[in-house]
């Protein structure tokens, strides 16, 4: 064909092309990214952490919300690692690849699948309505449970089938029981992946909002019982931006949990690169 | 009982009730919806456009098309920019660059859902009102903003993808003559096409399953578009803007208006599994 | 090495699961709905009300350490839902109760007009009901038809169960049904934001929360001032609710009292609502 061009000279305009997609990627981000900060991060003094808001969000701090958060995340966290390190424990150690290895699998992709909004409903019906909890942490806590619950889940697994099978048979020969060799050497070395699921968790309960407006309320007192309603950090920056309450409250929010996830995020990444590369 | 069955037994629990848990939310949005579905009919709730649930109307059929829209609309905009990334990532840099763009792509996944909405509102929103026309508030909006959302899942499920297809796939193309794109493109891209699909398949489970940043943008109204630039009411919006303010059938229909959406997903997430598995 | 970071981890883990458990049967925020003595109150409902009973307990709280108020939102219709069910001990409305909620205990807080509003810089000072109405149904749909320079109208509702969408519903559409058209937002707050940045919106929100970004326009000739909505002439005039499954007594009677008193409702008109007293 006659318009057809010299292989490099494609090559060249394809890189050029795929380069400059990245780049604008890039720059998204870094838009996004300078955007919060340079209209967030002047609002975000010691009084705006430590002052309660007052007059909707107006004025003041975010204390409340910071501690709304912490209650949620955490609470979130206690409830799904156990069960969810537990059941990467049963998927690598205890079965051998099946049906109900995979279904278990099939099951956790599938919940990873599920938008929050659908957990949203799904919490508000059981456990606002059903079982009485109300708005409130509690609530809003088992449904974010369920939802990071397959990020811990798949973290944990991949953690713990990095390794490597010598230290197990080493183990074994030595006499000790199967329980024992993971209590005291698997999980040991798999605690980075593990924290790193964990830490992506948090990274995504804090960024939460969907689940949370339906499950915990938004209520703009500290929480002080499990079963009062709390409005998270994300939640109230929906709530500051979407109603126009105060604009530079709204960006200090933002830049607040932005970095805070951020933060944690990287190091989440940190850990899961050293991890692999002590095991590779 | 000897500890290590005991021990094992708990473990089955815990795995048991980790899968229990999807199990409970689908029989609770079934057990919520149904009935509305029952009454007024599967083929009117998702054929139907007219939504007036306070007087007896429940038509899903434009926010059913609405969501379809603005999926496509974001993979139209992050499908190439995500396998952009993921190429030039997993085949184009240097391990040096690679190690430096890698995480900072990945921070785009760790920006909340209401940020990104946020930014949707005050910057793009006004550029298409005074640029395009319309309210701003549209399909092209939310088309974008989610285009943007779903990067970091193509972006690293590609790269996964592209990076497991063996180099002696590579270096033969290489030693064939080709050039580094003709590999690329004639050997790689289709050796990790299922990969790619999976990838592409995920993303559209994000874009259709996001909420608050499609309710700030969208405009929400529940007519079907003419244009990318009216607005539009996906049906998670339609779940978000009124569970608070429903009471019987009103409420049901936004259960049922779940169930459409957990059936879509489901369908989404079931071939992306398949696909994946056929290699 | 391992094992004691790895059981401290556990013990640590396990210690706040059980910290957390520990709380379970503790005190019940906003459960303990018809609970008497208790000195906590739950209200919940319209977010349109939403603001002003934030300000209101408050300064209640305030002026009683030791009590605390939480105020919901949820909307009008789960709000009364709430207050039949007991969950809140108040349900906030912005809309009249049907006949089948009329067994519950109303108590009248304030009027609030509904104002039309539109972009500071938009030229439009009235509309006749005739024309709003036709406006929502979607028969005028170009700034042309309402005499100015020709541009479509960006119309903006509330969602469907909004307190604020019923009355209007109630007072401008009669019977006849909202243009699927329009924008849809489920907040004043929100409505008004639109507005504010849009030259080429109209909208409606709770007079109380008109600001110097947006434009109140006159209804038939009359502005929704604080005078004409106390003396009722202008049209779009709703009353805000609290409502209770049995009639307030303790401390709810006693916040129910400082709103009706002269402070609260000298509050709620520094607020931009007019008070019932």
């Amino acid at each position: 064909m006659a318009w057809r061009l010299h292989p490099r000279i494609t090559q060249v305009v394809a890189k050029t092309i795929l380069w400059a997609f990245t780049g604008l990627t890039l720059l998204i981000l870094v838009f996004i990214i300078v955007n919060i900060s340079v209209k967030g991060l002047p609002q975000v003094t010691l009084s705006f952490l430590s002052q309660d808001p007052t007059d909707m969000g107006r004025h003041g701090g975010i204390f409340s919300t910071i501690i709304a958060t912490v209650y949620l995340t955490l609470l979130a966290i206690a409830l799904a690692s156990p069960l969810g390190v537990g059941t990467a424990i049963y998927l690598t150690e205890y079965t051998r690849e099946g049906w109900a290895t995979r279904i278990i699998r099939f099951g956790a992709e599938c919940l990873a699948g599920v938008p929050s909004i659908i957990l949203g409903l799904f919490g508000f019906v059981l456990f606002v309505m059903k079982l009485g909890f109300g708005w409130s942490i509690i609530s809003g806590g088992l449904t974010l449970a369920i939802m990071v619950l397959p990020i811990i889940i798949r973290t944990a697994e991949e953690a713990i089938k990095a390794v490597p099978q010598e230290y197990r048979q080493v183990c074994y020969s030595l006499g000790m029981s199967q329980w024992q060799t993971i209590t005291r050497i698997v999980l040991p070395s798999a605690l980075p992946g593990i924290t790193t699921g964990i830490m992506l968790s948090v990274g995504r309960s804090l960024g939460e909002t969907a689940v949370l407006l339906f499950t915990a309320g938004a209520a703009l007192r500290t929480p002080t019982s499990l079963f009062d309603s709390g409005r998270t950090m994300a939640v109230h920056f929906y709530i500051l931006a979407r109603e126009g309450i105060s604009m530079p409250n709204a960006y200090g929010t933002a830049a607040i949990l932005m970095f805070s996830i951020l933060l944690i995020n990287l190091v989440a990444y940190g850990l899961m690169q050293r991890m692999m590369r002590r095991f590779s | 009982m000897d500890k290590g069955k005991f021990v094992e037994r708990v473990l089955f629990l815990l795995a048991l009730s980790s899968i229990s848990s999807l199990v409970i939310i689908t029989i609770f949005i079934f057990e919520e919806g149904l009935p509305l579905i029952m009454h007024t009919g599967l083929k009117d709730f998702i054929f139907s456009t007219h939504w007036a649930p306070t007087k007896g109307f429940f038509g899903i059929g434009a926010m059913i098309v609405s969501s379809l829209l603005v999926t496509l609309g974001a993979m139209v905009l992050g499908v190439p920019l995500g396998l952009a990334c993921a190429i030039v990532l997993a085949e184009f840099c240097s391990e040096r660059v690679r190690r430096l763009l890698k995480p900072t792509l990945e921070l785009l996944a760790g920006i909340p859902s209401v940020v990104y909405g946020f930014l949707g509102v005050i910057w793009l929103v006004p550029l298409i009102r005074d640029h395009l026309g319309g309210p701003g508030l549209s399909l092209l909006a939310a088309s974008v903003i989610l285009g943007i959302m779903i990067l970091p899942t193509v972006i690293s499920i590609s790269i996964d993808a592209l990076t497991a297809v063996p180099d002696v796939y590579r270096d033969g193309s290489i030693a064939l003559g080709a050039t580094e794109w003709q590999t690329v493109r004639r050997v790689v891209l289709p050796a990790a096409s299922s990969g790619i699909i999976t990838a592409v398949i995920l993303g559209m489970g994000r874009a259709i399953g996001e909420t608050m940043a499609v309710i700030m943008v969208a405009g929400n109204a529940i007519k079907l578009p003419s244009s990318v630039l009216e607005p539009v009411r996906t049906l998670t919006s339609n779940i978000a803007l009124e569970l608070g303010y429903a009471a019987g059938r009103h409420r049901e229909a936004l259960f049922a208006t779940g169930i459409v959406l957990f059936v879509i997903i489901m369908v989404l997430n079931l071939s992306a599994t398949l696909i994946a598995r056929r290699r | 090495m391992g094992f004691s970071r790895r059981s401290g981890r556990l013990l640590r883990w396990g210690s706040l699961l059980l910290l957390l458990l520990g709380f379970l049967p503790g005190l019940g925020g906003c459960k303990g709905g018809d609970q008497a003595g208790s000195h906590s109150l739950c209200i919940a409902g319209s977010t349109s009300v939403q603001p002003f009973a934030e300000k209101l307990s408050e300064v209640y709280m305030q002026q009683h350490p030791g009590m605390r108020i939480d105020v919901q939102g949820g909307g009008s219709s789960a709000g009364i839902f709430a207050a039949q069910q007991g969950a809140a001990n108040l349900g906030a409305s912005s809309r009249e109760l049907v006949a089948a909620e009329k067994k519950l205990h109303e108590i009248a807080i304030a009027w609030d007009g509904i104002a039309v509003v539109v972009h500071p810089s938009n030229p439009l000072n009235n509309l006749s009901l005739e024309q709003l109405r036709q406006l929502f149904q979607g028969k005028i749909t170009d700034w042309r038809d309402l005499g100015l320079a020709p541009h479509t109208i960006d119309l903006i509702t509330r969602e469907e169960g909004s307190g604020t969408r019923e009355a209007f519903e109630h007072m401008v559409m009669g019977k006849t049904e909202f243009t699927p058209s329009a924008l849809v937002q489920d907040s004043n707050g929100a409505v008004r934001e639109i507005v504010a940045g849009d030259p080429y919106s109209l909208g409606y929100i709770s007079a109380g929360l008109v600001d110097e970004r947006v434009k109140a326009v006159a209804i038939d000739r009359v502005l929704p001032t604080r005078e004409n909505i106390k003396k009722q002439s202008y049209k779009l005039v709703r009353r805000f609710l609290l409502v209770s499954r049995v009639p307030p007594a303790g401390e709810c009677k006693a916040f129910v009292d400082f709103i009706l008193s002269p402070p609260g409702q000298q509050l709620l008109e520094a607020e931009g609502l007019v008070g019932v007293k």
